[in-house]
């Protein structure tokens, strides 16, 4: 039983770590959410060396530095503390973040700005792969152990709250540049993307003046008053039979597939509605924000149900749902933006025309909006651009650019669709904090729960829109082709799971 | 059930070694077929990566075959034994 003390205590706890740790998430959201401008402002696509390194910041940080920071904040967690680690994190995910708001653009100081922005990117991997593990060892550690799924499952609802908050503030900013909204969109791709990169600062200085009041994890400060803390924590969790068995089941048998459901729910959706669906960006937005608004609850419901019936059994059920349900729910997507089978009305259709003079040239541009109703309620925009030349030819150019506005009837739909992802991730992604700490002894827990978290988040995870778009791209025929990859690695983790792990909740993690 | 996981083990390390080969030859079939900075990196970063996990699985298919699975840990002592 709990003393009204030791629940005070619990909450600061929870709430210190879930703070820093949900704006280290949306430090590393704001990067991907921007990425197309960030592209254009520091790898121009005309040099080849920046458009590499461009490919290189995409990957990187995001997928090979994870599991990097993970080792290496780990091992510094389980031989220093939790407390200073996840504050170190913190200082290096915030400072990182800032910093790529203050960087010139190519333009200005050319190479520097491409390499920059890279070093700076791999920070924020290093960093962000050693927040985690500090942030739901800390809790758990100070976790009854009848409420540690409970307990936990506030810092699971970080990583979504973290998107949450990335999405939020980037249309906020991107609305406010200016009363006009075309002038606002303008400013916010000139400069005011860099806002969201300022802002950070803020948060992350609050934050670290609530993690500073905190105490040392009880669990570590035994462990280290007895002289039994780790000697080589990375030795023990990877040379070590007895726990490397334990890391690669952890990684094969939940994380791997927690990765990819949770990236398919939430980035996959994304990018599926804006290039696959056509659905406009800020519609595409609104739509994800309102999806998390309404599952984020169910991270709780999920964390403390399993400190009822165990971890194994949700986390189960959820990739079981995922691996049958993404085709149909995919499919429902594709058919409810479907505007091939419903009839524009002719008569309400409206084209504009824009010719812009290019200074300096012997031609203009001229911009060709299409507004087409459907009877569906779809309206679909689609832009064409044309070169004119001064002696009144015309070259057609190649390239239209298509997006759909939703009604009200088939926006609320896709919200639906996308909620239905987001309770799958809800019920993989709630117990898995408690589950990881569980099978994990004390002194090298922070390394070795980090390490499959991050292989399964970071690489199986991380990849899911990158392979599905490529599958995508190789596999013309298919539209729902991507979902391969998302299906077949749950698929594999569901199997592994179900006959390898058992559905104890340990009664003591103070080993 | 412990006869079945061990059986399995040996599905693993078969399994394993099979979807790094699909995944190797994919890649070079991409690169060859459009050679430019992007497609390169992008699919030897997959090859890269994939490498050690592959590896791990291998090695979680040999242990589940050796039975390290057919009784998990119940304790820290019992994962450092």
């Amino acid at each position: 039983m709990q003393t009204g003390d030791s629940k005070k205590q619990i909450r600061k706890v929870i709430f210190a770590s879930s703070v820093g740790t949900l704006i280290e998430w949306y430090d590393f959201y704001i990067f991907g959410s921007l990425a197309p401008i960030i592209a254009a402002q520091f790898f121009p696509k005309s040099n080849p060396t920046a458009a590499l390194l461009s490919t290189l910041a995409t990957f990187a940080a995001g997928f090979i530095v994870r599991p990097f920071g993970a080792l290496v904040f780990g091992r510094l967690g389980d031989k220093v503390g939790r407390k200073y680690t996840f504050l170190l994190t913190l200082i290096l995910m915030g400072g990182s973040t800032f910093a790529i708001g203050l960087i010139p653009g190519y333009e200005t100081i050319g190479f520097a700005a491409p390499l920059l922005v890279l070093l700076l990117r791999l920070v924020q991997g290093l960093a962000l792969g050693g927040e985690y593990g500090g942030a739901a060892t800390y809790v758990a550690e100070h976790s009854p152990a009848e409420r540690r799924g409970f307990f936990t499952s506030w810092i699971q609802t970080t990583a979504t709250l973290g998107l949450l908050l990335s999405l939020g503030i980037i249309l906020i900013t991107r609305k406010s540049m200016a009363a006009d909204a075309a002038e606002s969109i303008r400013a916010f791709e000139s400069w005011g993307w860099r806002i969201p990169f300022w802002f950070s600062i803020l948060l992350v200085g609050m934050s670290i003046y609530i993690r500073l009041k905190m105490h040392e994890s009880p669990l570590f400060t035994k462990l280290k008053a007895a002289g039994k803390t780790s000697v080589n924590p990375i030795k023990e969790s990877l040379m070590h039979r007895g726990n490397l068995k334990m890391v690669l089941l952890a990684l094969f048998g939940a994380t791997m597939g927690q990765g990819v459901v949770w990236y398919t729910g939430q980035f996959y959706a994304q990018t599926f509605l804006e290039t696959a669906c056509k659905i406009d960006f800020e519609q595409t937005r609104t739509i994800l924000i309102w999806a998390i608004i309404f599952a984020t609850p169910l991270f709780i419901v999920f964390g403390h149900w399993s400190d009822k019936v165990g971890r194994k059994w949700i986390i189960m059920a959820g990739l079981l749902l995922a691996v049958f349900s993404y085709r149909p729910i995919y499919r429902q997507m594709l058919q409810i933006t479907n505007t091939e089978s419903s009839i524009a009305d002719a008569g309400k259709t409206r084209i504009e025309r824009v010719i812009n003079p290019v200074a300096g040239k012997d031609y203009s541009l001229q911009s060709t909006t299409t507004l087409q109703f459907h009877q569906n309620g779809i309206v679909e925009r689609s832009v064409h651009a044309d070169t004119l030349y001064a002696d009144g030819t015309e070259k057609a150019g190649s390239s239209k650019k298509v997006s759909k506005e939703l009604p009200d009837g088939s926006y609320w739909a896709i919200v639906a669709l996308v909620f239905v992802q987001i309770v799958f991730v809800t019920m993989v992604y709630g117990p898995i904090a408690a589950f990881l700490v569980e099978i994990f002894p004390t002194k090298i827990r922070y390394t070795s729960m980090s390490l499959p978290y991050h292989l399964g988040n970071g690489v199986f995870g991380g990849m899911t829109p990158f392979i599905a778009v490529l599958l995508g791209t190789i596999y013309t025929g298919d539209a729902l082709v991507g979902l391969w990859y998302p299906i077949a690695v749950a698929a594999v983790c569901l199997v592994i799971g179900v006959i390898y792990l058992n559905n104890r909740v340990d009664p003591d993690v103070n080993d | 059930m412990n006869q079945f996981k061990k059986f399995l083990g040996l599905v693993w390390m078969i399994f394993g070694v099979f979807a790094y080969g699909m995944l190797l030859k994919t890649c070079l079939e991409q690169i060859r077929s459009k050679p430019t900075t992007d497609t390169i990196i992008q699919w030897s970063i997959f090859a890269i990566i994939f490498l050690p996990i592959a590896i791990g699985f291998l090695i979680f298919g040999w242990l589940a075959f050796q039975g390290a699975y057919d009784q998990l840990p119940e304790s820290s002592e019992a994962v450092e034994d």
